[in-house]
């Protein structure tokens, strides 16, 4: 995922900071319960890897509100890209679906930026593998536009205007030591 | 990783680490409901066998379909080969047919090798196993055995098998699979050391990187793994042990040699087991025994080999330090 790009660029500014994060996720997990009417049938899947980390913290929030245990999981989607013939083989990461299954239920796909689609598009042919939700949703912290398939999000954190020639780079401290929401520019090279 | 998995020995550390860890993946894909990858979609795999095979070809079979390759079975038997064509004739057949990978298995040692560089084909060559030289998808199959049974399933992640102890013990002279498993154990940092009679030792063994004993007793006690190997007959032109009896007493593994093992220790057979040979029913119905795991971890090894070779447009690139691409 070029949003992932490693461009640590010295004019990468943050758009989004920690306190900012918890709060528009505090945001997105009202909003499920509210267009979910309670959401007992929800099961959040995460794309790895930070779409995890964050579908983990939105059920964490979620049991917060609903006094509920929420299923949560991790679905990857290498096996289904459209352009693994364009690169060489990724590594795979893993595919974790709770215990009861997404059958009937109402799946939450969580990812951190959403861009040309594409993702969200192999998500769908994975989850098609798995099972059949009653109906399938998409949360993402950040949507930063360039549309190249007619996918929307269902709940965004921070709509982010940009050029194609700059880079959205999400860190969080699971996995990068701290949140932050990263608009750089692209390296001359690219 | 290269193109064309050959030979054991041409992996690396962290190719063999990669494949393993993309096997780990591909397993979770037997427990769904629908057990199918679009991944190898009009990617064209045959499988070229001229030597007898069950286990080896059905198990690449189910591999290659489950990632939705289109899959062409050839054997020898009933083919041009048995009028006479030469495997040169075979590959430029195939090639002509425009398929992307060949598996062969093939009785005379080095064929895979001649395929993958005589320039013959542009396609991707797996060996499935060449006359007494290699066989390396089992190799990766038992490390992949060894790693879930002696580390565990998320534990063993990004792990080698640095320190344990690996006896393998029986006909080594004729076994591909001895071959094989020395090198790729080697390179995951795991010590083996070969049990077998004297008169089937192969010439050069001080040259591998592995240990030799003539006496299965005395490295039962330090062993994290035992492979038996079957006695292979119908490789055997000359009397390598006296009778069946005493090779069976001397180096069979039987209940009481199983109980002298370590208390995790795991016994393997890569099959087909020859029952009251090279090992009794007592240890081959045993929950140590891992004969069975090995078939069917043995289409998760197939299937991460034909990804990481065929799933993008050049093999799988492996680094040193799990630094990302771009």
């Amino acid at each position: 995922m070029d949003t992932h790009a490693n461009t640590q660029a010295t004019d990468a500014r943050p758009v989004l900071e920690g306190p900012d994060i918890a709060r528009v996720l505090t945001r997105i997990a009202h909003e499920i319960v509210e267009r979910a009417k309670g959401a007992d049938d929800v099961v959040l899947l995460g794309i790895p890897t930070r779409g995890v980390f964050l579908a983990q913290r939105l059920a964490a929030k979620l049991e917060q509100i609903t006094d509920r245990r929420i299923p949560v999981g991790s679905l990857d989607i290498t096996m289904y890209r459209d352009d693994l013939r364009m690169h060489p083989p990724r590594a795979l990461a893993r595919t974790e679906i709770p215990g009861d299954g997404i059958d009937g239920r109402l799946v939450v796909l969580v990812d951190d930026v959403l861009f040309s689609g594409r993702t969200i598009r192999a998500a769908l042919d994975a989850l098609n593998d798995i099972g059949r939700p009653r109906a399938v949703q998409l949360a993402v912290l950040v949507d930063r536009g360039h549309r190249e398939l007619p996918i929307r999000a269902d709940y965004v954190g921070k709509n982010l205007p940009t050029s194609l020639r700059e880079t959205v780079k999400v860190q969080l401290a699971e996995e990068d030591g701290r949140d932050t929401v990263l608009l750089g520019a692209k390296p001359a090279d690219q | 990783m290269q193109r064309h998995l050959i030979s054991a020995a041409d992996l690396t550390r962290d190719d063999a680490v990669l494949i393993l860890d993309t096997a780990e993946e591909m397993a979770r894909v037997a427990d769904r409901p629908i057990k199918k990858l679009p991944t190898l979609r009009g990617r064209t795999i045959v499988n070229l066998f001229f030597e007898d095979s069950t286990r080896t070809r059905i198990s690449f079979e189910a591999a290659e379909k489950r990632l939705s390759a289109d899959v062409i079975n050839f054997s020898a038997k009933g083919s041009s080969v048995s009028k006479g064509e030469s495997l040169k004739d075979t590959a430029q057949t195939l090639e002509a047919m425009g398929v992307d990978a060949v598996v062969i298995r093939h009785g005379a040692s080095g064929a895979p090798y001649r395929l993958a560089n005589s320039g013959w084909i542009d396609a991707a060559v797996v060996n499935a196993g060449d006359g007494t030289h290699q066989h390396p998808t089992q190799a990766l199959l038992d490390a992949f055995t060894m790693r879930r049974r002696l580390t565990g399933r998320d534990a063993g992640l990004g792990q080698d098998l640095a320190g344990r102890r690996i006896t393998i013990v029986g006909d080594v002279l004729h076994s591909r699979v001895a071959r094989s498993n020395v090198d790729l154990l080697h390179t995951l940092g795991a010590e083996v050391t070969l049990v077998a009679p004297p008169t089937l030792v192969p010439v050069g063994v001080e040259n591998w990187p592995c240990e030799v004993s003539y006496d299965l007793d005395s490295t039962l006690s330090k062993s994290d793994a035992v492979m038996m190997l079957r006695v292979q007959r119908e490789r055997m032109n000359a009397a390598f042990f006296p009778t069946e009896r005493e090779y069976s007493r001397r180096y069979g593994l039987d209940g009481d040699r199983m109980a002298r093992l370590p208390e995790h220790a795991i016994v393997m057979h890569p099959g087909p087991m020859v029952r009251g040979m090279e090992i009794t029913a007592e240890v081959a119905d045993s929950g140590r025994c891992t004969a069975i795991e090995q078939v069917a971890n043995g289409v998760s090894i197939r299937m991460a080999v034909l990804y990481l070779l065929l799933g993008g447009n050049e093999p799988a690139v492996t680094r040193p330090t799990g630094s990302e691409e771009k």
